[in-house]
């Protein structure tokens, strides 16, 4: 889905997100409530500005609107492939962006991911997924990469990956998969303000995703194994 | 990738240990680890390798190790990444240095 | 006499970096917690999964550690090897040790259990900041062949401290993968010399996003780590500000270099040229010459 048709869907005409280049950023309200919106669109790939720039949209939120939820949009191809955005540090500015969100969710800003049309690799880790909950469209795409590649990587038959992935959702694109692993906390058809609602009504959790991955099946072991660990 | 298991009977009994590990599965290398079976005169080998039919050359490494250290009530579990052979065996000897070197061996 | 860093196992890593003896394992071999997906795929799994995690002291104080086994599956992040790190963090939590440290060496997501390891990333990286927001302090060693990519190199700026040799490299994307989308114009991954001065630990401590510069000795990672225990780095809106003025700079100051000598030379290092053939204690006397400069 387009940006400017899933805004209104999600705010009705009564929001100021705007698009500068590849980031959205703006205010709208909801059920009566103001909301940050940040992200990006067009797939964007992530480079050191980019990054940079929805961390500021997160700090300033943090700073001067204490409690306003925040909404991550995901649109992304992933990190930026140029050798300019590893000389400087890309990881860094990542990880900072990653850090931000991070600082907004513990001074009680809700933050709502939504993968509106691509999530891929390292540009999902430091939004959607480090929202306190992470949903997607049905019609997005999610992925870590495409089997072709992923099968000359690995050196395993791209023919094995495929009749694998039908039974195993832990490495094949496909948002369903991310569902099942508990990285997506579910998807959104229909009226998508109200699931909006529901999820910004919702009271914050601590990371309930490997226990969402251990009940539908995907993730078996990740939530034992920690609990291991800690008590070991 | 195959799974393959042997038996022999040795002589020499470490008793109790901590369980010791050796080497890593990369390519070409593999990890051997090493853990006592207290009840048992068996040295009994269990190998996942990530290459087909070359049972009759793991069973010749193995025999040799035997041959050179005659364990007994011990387990040695093995993940292999296409070693040779004579990596195979460096890792063997490597483990039973170390379960020497530890707790000692009684006869 | 020195133990070189780089050719050590992480278990060899762990054992020599800690106090003598002070090392123990948490979800050691002996338990076989392997992955589940691996022998599916015609892959051997590892008893540890590539990762050995536990306990031990470090000049006497306690610490929590973990070492990545960049020789298994290139140190990749698979469902159990994620959980282990996260369930690492989360038991520093309760034991508030002088640090966690993590000993990465790793190409990131491990692609065989890729949504798996994507969110064990995010994962860890959320245990990781809850860690630190409770005053502990969480320190990276970064200094196998392998280097540190994907989302292990944004994990590792999540730390509080960043140590490194020069034959670690930090960094998101391999110079393979920037080659095969953009071009070797873009990005020569053969170039041993550009790679390093690109993403190896040189640059990365000139530049600023590691913090102290070692030889490859397990013993000077040691120092190092010893030098860092229990010194933890607020999380607030103070040092966010700090961390995003700093990022901003540098895109003020080097955006428009095209190669790391040029961010040296405009950094005020005297002779670029010469700095890939400097000693670790070399480096540090052209980082503390201009530190404005340096990021």
């Amino acid at each position: 889905m387009n940006w400017e048709p899933l805004l209104l869907a999600l705010f009705g005409a009564a929001h100021r997100v705007t698009r500068d280049g590849d980031l959205l950023s703006g205010t709208a309200e909801v059920k009566g409530r103001t909301v940050m919106v940040v992200g990006t669109t067009n797939h964007a790939a992530i480079g050191v500005e980019l990054a940079l720039a929805q961390a500021r949209v997160v700090l300033d939120t943090a700073r001067e609107h204490p409690g306003r939820p925040i909404v991550l949009l995901v649109d992304t191809q992933g990190q930026r492939l140029r050798h300019r955005d590893e000389l400087l540090g890309i990881n860094r500015y990542m990880a900072h962006l990653g850090c931000c969100i991070e600082l907004a969710r513990r001074q009680q800003h809700r933050v709502i991911g939504l993968v509106y049309d691509q999530a891929l690799s390292g540009g999902f880790i430091t939004s959607g997924l480090i929202a306190d909950a992470c949903y997607a469209l049905p019609e997005a795409e999610i992925r870590v990469m495409r089997l072709p590649a992923m099968a000359r990587v690995t050196k395993i038959d791209e023919a094995r990956l495929t009749e694998l992935s039908k039974s195993n959702p832990v490495f094949a694109p496909g948002v369903e998969n991310f569902v099942a692993m508990g990285g997506i906390r579910a998807l959104w058809t229909g009226d998508l303000q109200a699931q909006l609602i529901a999820a910004l009504d919702e009271s914050p959790t601590p990371d309930q995703r490997a226990a969402d991955g251990a009940a539908r099946g995907g993730r078996q072991l990740a939530a034992q194994v920690t609990a291991r660990v800690i008590s070991a | 990738m195959e799974q393959l298991h042997f038996h022999f009977v040795g002589q020499q009994t470490p008793g109790d240990f901590m369980p010791i590990l050796v080497g890593v599965v990369g390519s070409g290398n593999l990890e051997v680890m090493l853990e006592p079976s207290a009840d048992s005169p068996e040295c009994r080998v269990d190998i996942t390798t990530s290459a087909r039919g070359f049972a009759p050359i793991w069973a010749a490494v193995l025999q040799d190790f035997h041959e050179r250290h005659g364990l007994a009530g011990i387990s040695i579990s093995i993940n292999d990444m296409g070693a040779t052979p004579a990596v195979v065996s460096l890792r063997l000897d490597q483990a039973a240095a170390e379960l020497s070197s530890g707790t000692g061996i009684t006869s | 006499m020195n133990r070189s860093f780089a050719e050590s196992t992480a278990r060899a890593r762990v054992a020599h970096l800690l106090d003598a003896d002070s090392f123990q394992e948490i979800l050691g071999p002996a338990e076989r917690v392997v992955s589940p997906h691996l022998a599916l795929l015609g892959v051997p799994s590892s008893f540890d999964d590539g990762v050995v995690i536990g306990s031990g002291t470090l000049a006497g104080q306690a610490v929590l550690i973990a070492a990545q086994e960049g020789e298994f599956m290139g140190g990749g992040v698979g469902e159990v090897h994620g959980a282990k790190l996260v369930g690492l963090f989360k038991r520093a939590l309760r034991l508030q040790p002088a640090a966690v440290i993590v000993l990465a060496e790793s190409g990131g997501v491990r692609l065989h259990e890729a949504n798996a390891g994507l969110i064990a990333v995010s994962e860890v990286m959320r245990a990781l900041l809850d860690a630190r927001a409770h005053g502990i302090p969480v320190i990276m060693l970064i200094g196998g062949d392998n280097g540190c990519f994907g989302g292990m190199g944004l994990i590792a700026r999540c730390a509080d401290h960043v140590v490194m040799s020069d034959i670690g490299r930090l960094a998101m994307s391999g110079p393979e993968v920037i080659e095969s989308s953009n071009g070797v114009e873009e990005f020569d991954s053969r170039d041993r010399a550009l790679v390093w001065r690109t993403t190896g630990g040189k640059h990365r401590f000139l530049i600023g996003d590691c913090d102290v510069l070692v030889e490859d000795d397990v013993a000077a990672f040691r120092s190092a780590a010893i030098g860092l225990l229990g010194q933890s780095i607020p999380l607030n809106l103070a040092t966010m500000e700090a961390e995003h003025a700093l990022l901003s700079d540098r895109l003020t100051q080097y955006g428009d270099c095209r190669d790391a000598l040029d961010i040296w030379r405009r950094a005020g290092v005297p002779d670029p040229a010469l700095v890939a053939d400097l000693e670790a204690s070399e480096m540090q006397a052209l980082k503390t010459r201009k530190p404005k400069e340096l990021a």
